[in-house]
């Protein structure tokens, strides 16, 4: 749970007073395009950066005051792969079980469980560097679950992956969920978003922009439907005519709307148009209207 | 706020991260064990067996006699400050193991804690290798030169004190080559190491005591092994004691700096 959370590094705001709170058993998303203040705001949550103001707890715990408390019931998949190289998978675990003070008994029936559940056992003794990178991604949930977490935090859980290697994740991260496990994530994949979160907020330039469930959020900010037509200056005309809701993105025109057929109707029959591509309204939608098209360094 | 001396708040968590540097370790002892058995072999045939032919005598001993507990000094300093420069900084920057650790209950006090202790370990079994091999020559006396193994942990945490400073503010890996080059190596020279201290001129001879750690450290090494202590060893303890917890505290209030923003 976050009030007026705010981080600044020097006389940049990374994250501009905002306010979430996360249900337990949720699985609640974080969007933004690059330098929205996704990661700064998980790394707050994860007492390693300390907050420039407001207030964020934890279970009830200040961040700022019982750091190792809440640590220990957190599990951390970071973006970067932070695995020990100088050992194998198994070591890996094994050595992370000892932070957590676990006795070894316990640890290796924990690991051969985990070892199980990401489909590595067959690579217990592989060094890191002969693993793929989603063998690594598995690798890395497994780490973060090696302390039986209440609640797991995933920068970008499937970057870089295969699509086989990321539904194996989601898949993963349901069945996590479904184990009562609270999740937090942040991705830049709208559809990885919409797929598994319950709710989420989608930021831009350290602000939340918009908070809710993924298809409450579609359809009240896009409609269900989006038609596409060529950029012409007949068809804004007809479109500005019709009272329609639409956007134009280079030489494309989206129209949003609940009622693709009408819009497809009257577009073909008033304003003479070639080519209309109809499709379902996504969360894409939703997030390129909120942070726009420019491209983000 | 920048803080450089504010008394850490580590705990014995660091022991954790000792525990993981040692099984790193020993993943490859024999390399680690046998190249540090070589070492001192190759500078007493070159430097005492070689070069010594020529010195008859120096300070009333034989030369190789003079430099065995350099030697010794010189592996303490050399094992933890580069397991903390170059080593550490791999872990920090090019690993993320520090990040990897930080995000369970242990701190970052507790992980340069340990590594710190870890370096100083690396000098402690360094020096504990060496001494079988300078004792097998005859250029020792037993059993005062034993001393040098907890010595060697004491000695060890400075240097490993003295590396992590310059990692914690370090741009890039490249520049550790600067406290390498203008502060390790002249110190490996002119610590009383091959040579006696009092050859150089006075002011030359206080300011090496008071700016160059490995002075002290040879000054005990050499009373022990051979078996000649004196009163200013206890001089040098206190300054390495006093020196290595001012450094304990600045290198992690430093790599706090660097890492936690």
């Amino acid at each position: 749970m976050a009030e007026d959370l705010t981080k600044r590094f020097g006389e940049f705001v990374a994250v501009d007073k905002v306010r979430f709170t996360v249900h337990e058993g949720e699985v609640f998303g974080f969007l933004g395009p690059n330098g929205a203040g996704k990661t700064t705001t998980m790394k707050m949550i994860q007492c390693v950066s300390p907050m420039t103001a407001g207030t964020l707890t934890v279970f009830g715990m200040a961040v700022s005051s019982h750091q190792r408390e809440i640590k220990r019931l957190l599990g951390v998949a970071p973006q970067e792969t932070n695995l020990d190289p100088d050992f194998t998978v198994r070591e890996n675990l094994l050595v992370y079980s000892r932070y957590f003070d676990m006795p070894r008994t316990t640890a290796e029936r924990i690991i051969d469980e985990l070892l199980d559940f990401v489909q590595l056992r067959s690579k217990r003794d592989t060094v890191i560097e002969h693993l793929s990178s989603g063998m690594k991604r598995r690798l890395i949930l497994a780490r973060a679950l090696i302390n039986s977490p209440r609640l797991l935090i995933l920068d970008e859980p499937t970057i870089g992956l295969d699509p086989q290697a990321r539904h194996l994740i989601w898949d993963k991260i349901k069945s996590l969920q479904s184990q009562g496990i609270t999740i937090v994530l942040t991705t830049h994949y709208l559809e990885e978003a919409a797929r598994l979160c319950d709710r989420l907020v989608i930021m831009d330039t350290g602000r939340i922009l918009v908070e809710g469930r993924p298809d409450e959020l579609v359809r009240a900010y896009i409609g269900s439907e989006v038609v596409e037509a060529a950029n012409e200056p007949e068809v804004i005309a007809c479109l500005a005519r019709n009272g329609a809701s639409y956007e134009v993105f280079g030489d494309r025109v989206q129209i949003y709307t609940t009622n693709p057929r009408e819009i497809t109707y009257t577009l073909l029959k008033e304003c003479k148009l070639g080519q209309l591509t109809a499709r379902s309204a996504t969360l894409e939608d939703v997030f390129l209207k909120l942070t726009g098209r420019k491209l983000r360094e | 706020m920048r803080t450089y001396f504010k008394v850490p708040a580590f705990s014995k968590r660091a022991w954790k991260v000792w525990l993981r540097n040692r099984d790193v370790f020993m993943k490859t002892y024999k390399v680690n064990f046998i190249l540090p058995f070589l070492e001192p072999l190759l500078y007493l045939f070159a430097l005492g067996f070689g070069l010594g032919r020529y010195i008859e005598v120096i300070e009333g001993m034989t030369y190789a006699r003079f430099i065995a507990p350099a030697l010794i000094a010189v592996a303490i300093m050399n094992s933890a400050f580069f397991e903390c420069t170059y080593g550490s900084y791999v872990r920090m920057y090019y690993q993320k193991t520090f990040d990897a650790i930080i995000a369970t209950p242990l701190s970052i006090e507790d992980v340069i804690t340990g590594e710190l202790l870890w370096g100083a370990t690396r000098s402690l079994i360094h020096a504990t290798i060496m001494l079988p091999v300078l004792a097998a020559f005859g250029l020792i006396e037993l059993p005062s030169s034993l001393l040098i193994i907890p010595l060697s942990f004491l000695a060890g945490f400075l240097f490993a004190c003295i590396g992590m400073c310059f990692t914690a503010i370090t741009p890039n890996i490249n520049s550790l080559s600067y406290p390498t080059y203008l502060f390790i190596t002249p110190m490996f020279l002119f610590s009383g190491t091959f040579f006696p201290l009092t050859l150089l001129p006075k002011p030359i001879q206080y300011a090496a005591l008071a700016t160059l750690p490995l002075t002290h450290v040879v000054g005990i090494t050499r009373a022990l092994t051979l078996a000649a202590p004196s009163g200013f060893l206890l001089v040098s303890f206190a300054w390495i004691l006093i020196v290595s917890l001012i450094l304990f505290v600045l290198a992690v209030n430093l790599m706090k700096n660097r890492l936690i923003v």
